[in-house]
């Protein structure tokens, strides 16, 4: 018995160890980009242009600047797409062949890695569709990849309004549309934003898909049309890390690591923000 | 009469309006299914035509993977496929015991605070752009490697395996512990009752009813693994040679097309042969995904109460 508690103690004790080495290893790299690339952001850093040349004289303003319109363009795409399929699927499809196997068609979408999206957008939307690489084909293929993600998400999130809200609604003769439009989506919007913010802000760091359809490293102004290229901090940071001969790249490389670290977590706070106060509210 | 047909096409109205809604609805709900197929088949036309000029054998058979070679080109992937497949095992050799025991830590050992707390943070480590691992692998990791195994570069498959086994950690983490929370509550109670101890109820009763759910976990990971690009191609080492063993540099195959995409002709061989791995690529992870697919299906219905 007593050998029995003693093992007991000891499994426990290695999965408190395992656990706390996920963690620590998620701290270790925060701590190390922050650390490392504090030092070179300073208001020049995050607001002016890039300079080839010489690096310190520039900053990473056009590559903020070029991930904030992609993802605004992602989710003008495939947030309201996404929605959309998630309402067709939980309120209206019957179990017919054609809803399973789009609903296979999601859960595989969401398995499909990163780089072969890029080749996909570089075929059909740089060469076929003609639209050559721009912040538009880059929309585009990035906005295919995020789909998946935002359907599921808003599926789970309609799925947890009860089915009592509906029946209550239908009782009181409104049709279909209507009780989605007043009641559903009402009470699980707030899982369906979390959601989207979600795959967003995935979508912000991806960094194979936009080399090949319309990342650039170098400009020296903002794109002005969904038509131009564009600079991007991941892609910004990469090409620092491999590429770049200048003394400086490395530190540059951790600040714009940090500035991007810095995006993606804001929109994940605000996503932690709104789960809480949204459970706290939920009593049914 | 005149009141009768006014109420006739009102409810007709609303019927055609509520049935042009769910039209509306089931239209875009084929996006989905159209990407998918879109892929396959922008990836079959172009991957298709590298074999007019090069053989299927020496596509997958050939070691040899040099397609601006000054006299032959060759189009040989398998050492590419053996840098994917290097990678891909040794992240999960890495990844799977460390996730199954976070997991069965949250699930049934943490205080309900501690599970609140450590649950985001790996979410958030889902969130880290993969670039920036990447960036720790270069600046951090390898030459720590080098160090430790007198290496003269630390660019190789096991600095990368570890890499991606941080990338792959959270999927096993979260999908393996939503398995063990979702069991009855009942067969805890039941193997407590028959005086077992809470290990044994777990290694007993509780992670042998989850076992397909952490397979599928590991499977999801698995198919996480072989797309991962960003980190290998920065830390793998580049190499195209045949690696030999976890310390030889390695270029797996999402990191070789990302590489050589923006260089190639478009509608040239090389263009195309990168295509026709994209094509391998899309076929193993949709392969890896159905299966776990089954295995998550079956394994929410086993136990169902």
């Amino acid at each position: 018995m007593v050998n029995d508690h003693l093992k007991q103690e000891i499994y426990f004790m290695s999965f408190r160890l395992a656990t706390f080495l996920s963690v620590a290893i998620l701290l270790l790299i925060l701590v190390y980009v922050f650390k490392e690339g504090v030092g070179v952001i300073d208001m020049k850093f995050l607001t002016s242009m890039w300079s080839h040349r010489d690096i310190t004289s520039g900053g990473i303003f056009p590559a903020i600047m070029g991930t904030v319109f992609l993802a605004l363009g992602v989710s003008i795409i495939s947030i309201p797409t996404g929605i959309c399929t998630a309402i067709y699927l939980n309120e209206y499809a019957k179990d017919t062949l054609l809803t399973r196997i789009i609903k296979l068609a999601v859960r595989n979408l969401a398995g499909v890695p990163s780089v072969v999206y890029g080749l996909f957008g570089l075929s059909l939307f740089v060469v076929f569709l003609k639209l050559g690489t721009s912040l538009f084909a880059a929309s585009l293929t990035l906005g295919c990849m995020t789909l998946p993600w935002i359907i599921t998400t808003s599926e789970e999130a309609l799925k947890a309004v009860p089915v009592s809200f509906r029946e209550g609604s239908y009782a009181l003769g409104a049709t279909k549309w209507q009780t989605i439009k007043a009641v559903v989506l009402p009470h699980s919007l707030g899982g369906i934003l979390t959601g989207s913010i979600l795959g967003i802000s995935r979508a912000m760091g991806e960094t194979a898909p936009i080399i090949m359809v319309g990342a650039t490293f170098f400009m020296g102004y903002l794109p002005n049309s969904p038509f131009d290229k564009f600079m991007a901090l991941p892609y910004h940071l990469f090409i620092l890390a491999t590429q770049h001969s200048s003394p400086h790249a490395r530190e540059y490389a951790l600040g714009t690591a940090l500035v991007l670290i810095t995006l993606v977590f804001i929109l994940n706070s605000g996503v932690f923000a709104i789960r809480y106060t949204l459970r706290r509210k939920k009593e049914w | 009469m005149m009141k009768y047909w006014a109420r006739i096409t009102r409810s007709n109205y609303r019927n055609i309006k509520e049935k042009s809604i769910e039209v509306f609805f089931s239209a875009i709900s084929i996006t989905a299914l159209l990407i998918l197929i879109g892929i396959f088949v922008f990836l079959f036309i172009t991957g298709i035509q590298a074999f007019s000029e090069t053989s299927p054998a020496e596509f997958f058979l050939g070691n040899d993977w040099n397609p601006s070679a000054y006299t032959t080109p060759r189009y040989g992937t398998l050492g590419l496929v053996t840098g994917t497949l290097m990678v891909t095992l040794g992240s999960l050799i890495i990844a799977i015991p460390l996730g199954i025991m976070s997991a069965v830590y949250l699930s049934e050992i943490a205080s309900p605070k501690v599970r609140e707390i450590v649950k985001p943070v790996i979410e958030m480590i889902a969130s880290i752009p993969s670039v920036v691992l990447g960036l720790i692998g270069i600046l951090f990791l390898s030459p720590l490697i080098a160090g430790i195994f007198g290496l003269s570069s630390g660019l190789n498959a096991f600095t990368s395996s570890i890499i991606v086994g941080i990338m792959v950690l959270p999927t096993i983490i979260s999908i393996s512990e939503d398995v063990l929370t979702s069991l009855p509550q009942e067969f805890r109670e039941a193997s407590l009752a028959l005086g077992a101890t809470r290990w044994q109820m777990i290694k007993m009763t509780l992670l042998p009813a989850a076992l397909s759910g952490i397979i599928a976990s590991i499977m999801l990971g698995l198919g996480r693994a072989v797309g991962e690009t960003m980190a290998v191609l920065m830390v793998a080492g580049n190499s195209r040679a045949m690696p030999r063993s976890f310390f030889d540099p390695i270029r797996p195959m999402t990191a070789n097309i990302a590489i050589e995409i923006k260089e190639v002709v478009k509608g040239s061989l090389h263009y195309e042969a990168l295509f026709a791995i994209g094509l391998v690529l899309f076929v193993m992870t949709f392969l890896v995904n159905f299966i776990s697919d089954i295995i998550i299906e079956r394994q929410v219905g086993r136990f169902k109460w």
